[in-house]
């Protein structure tokens, strides 16, 4: 039982039996602080993430980066938030305002309510949905349609271009992705997360996967929008993409989106493929949310390595690359996954 | 009771959305207000206990095809946004039939002796769709995908045409 659950259980027994409140008040309360804890755990990820996504492109470029606001520079993200949230909010005038102001908000959105269904540990999860990994792909899905509005309510040539270029990589990228989990799905037949992650406890589906989590991590790359395939906000053609006209509050909503995704898909990672919050080595002393953090960060620490160490493509040859290479390598992992699983049941009969 | 109220609130809005998207004059907002449409059908579907069949619904129609159309929209629209979805000049004939529809619905879904069930929704609803679609169903689902396949080779075929001619 994890400390975390206990705590949640002494909450609810004190809310029904200490104060009184009725059972299903008590649970929709409960459910309530457990979404803000989740929305602010992913927040509290940011502030690491940002730092170490400063701290690791100045080290591939041997500078020092931040470092002069505490810690080594560890404070100059937090003062970045306070500029941010006193900037002014610019909105221009040719915007298509209902457009302009609900797409920075949608992007918030869809990259949150992916985390309903993300378990960081056993049973620390929101609602542990039968069908979770699908779940996860439908909502990725529907991500596209806030950069979309972004880039067509902003009405500015680049941002248009910028949101285009995203639809056109989500939508290619989005089928490798949901193919090279399949492979895992048909290994453990559940959609469940935690029933997968269970199923890693002899081996990880790393070694048999090995295909599909190539496949995944790379469009995972094009989904989070990051370099070197972050076409939609390719600076030296676009100035900055699809959120070229946000300013103040509604651009860190983006930023915040896109940080909060990228952690989405590591954890997605790390429970398919990593083996979850199963512990390495047979250590099971350290609890498995802190092997969660851990596989999950390492999954970030190989985003931001390729980030910073590979050019950007350049768009075609990312829409070949997709379409021609990806494609069909994932179906060929679903191929020799359903062969190898006949000829393991033959086997062992 | 708690689902009745659920309920109308979902109807309210994916009915309101649906009917704000035929009467927008900005075909961009129109597109979506569909999103919003098709995201209630599918709450709809949770409703009902369907949750794998609302995922469906999300994935498709939500993340695919409103993305589509969109897509379509940018490529093909030029000119003031507010003015793309004019209203048609022929809204007598449109008033008669749209009257005719309801009515014949609305007589069907009284007249028909609606069937209910005790039986308490299935637990997973994803291992019976699928036992389902590979076995009793077995045709209609490759004839879809035949279909699919056909239209995709369609699409390049007219792809490849256009570069060819010009």
């Amino acid at each position: 039982m994890d400390i975390f659950l206990v705590w949640v259980d002494i909450f609810r027994n004190w809310l029904t039996a200490g104060i009184g409140v009725p059972a299903l008040a008590a649970e929709i309360f409960i459910k309530i602080i457990l979404v803000l804890i989740v929305i602010v755990f992913v927040c509290c990820n940011l502030i690491v993430l940002v730092w170490l996504e400063r701290k690791f492109s100045a080290f591939y470029a041997m500078r020092r980066g931040p470092n002069r606001l505490g810690p080594a520079g560890f404070f100059q993200f937090p003062v970045d938030i306070v500029k941010m949230l006193a900037k002014e909010d610019i909105i221009p005038k040719a915007a298509d305002l209902p457009v302009f102001k609900t797409a920075s908000i949608c992007a918030f959105i869809t990259a949150i309510l992916a985390w309903a269904v993300i378990p960081l540990g056993k049973g620390l999860v929101l609602e542990d949905l039968n069908i979770g990994i699908f779940y996860f792909i439908a909502i990725g899905s529907t991500g596209t349609i806030a950069f979309i509005m972004a880039g067509f309510g902003s009405n500015n040539k680049y941002s248009l271009l910028g949101g285009m270029r995203t639809a056109a990589q989500m939508i290619s990228y989005e089928i490798p992705m949901a193919f090279s989990l399949l492979g895992v799905v048909m290994l453990t037949g559940s959609l469940n997360l935690s029933d997968i992650n269970d199923a890693q406890r002899n081996v990880w589906f790393v070694f048999p996967q090995i295909l599909a989590f190539l496949c995944y991590f790379i469009s995972s790359i094009a989904e989070t929008n990051r370099a070197p395939l972050d076409l939609s906000e390719g600076e030296q053609e676009l100035v900055a993409g699809y959120f070229l006209e946000y300013s103040g509050i509604r651009y860190s909503l983006f930023m915040v989106a896109e940080y909060a995704h990228l952690v989405a898909v590591s954890a997605i990672a790390s429970i398919m493929f990593l083996g979850g919050w199963n512990p390495l080595f047979g250590l099971t002393f350290i609890p498995g949310f802190v092997w969660m953090m851990l596989k999950i960060y390492f999954m970030i620490f190989l985003f931001m390595w390729m980030r910073w160490t590979f050019p950007r493509v350049r768009i075609e040859n990312l829409m070949h690359f997709g379409w021609k290479v990806l494609i069909p390598v994932s179906l060929l992992n679903i191929f020799l996954t359903s062969i190898g699983l006949y000829v393991f049941q033959a086997i062992t009969g | 009771m708690t689902m009745a109220v659920m309920f109308y609130i979902i109807a309210f809005v994916t009915l309101g959305s649906a009917l704000m998207m035929v009467i927008s004059k900005n075909i961009f907002h129109s597109a979506l207000l569909m999103l919003i449409s098709f995201i209630g059908v599918a709450a709809v579907y949770i409703l009902l206990h369907a949750d794998f069949l609302a995922a469906v619904q999300v994935l498709v129609y939500a993340g695919a095809i409103t993305v589509f159309i969109v897509f379509g929209i940018m490529f093909t629209m030029k000119g003031e946004p507010r003015k793309t979805n004019p209203f048609s000049q022929n809204a007598i004939p449109a008033a008669v039939l749209i009257l005719l529809f309801i009515v014949i619905n609305a007589v069907t879904v009284i007249k028909t002796v609606w069937p209910f069930s005790n039986i308490a929704p299935p637990e997973t609803t994803a291992k019976a769709i699928g036992d389902l679609m590979l076995t009793k169903y077995v045709v209609g689902f490759e004839v879809t995908a035949v279909l699919l396949l056909t239209a995709m080779v369609g699409a390049i075929v007219i792809v490849k045409g256009v570069k060819k001619s010009s």
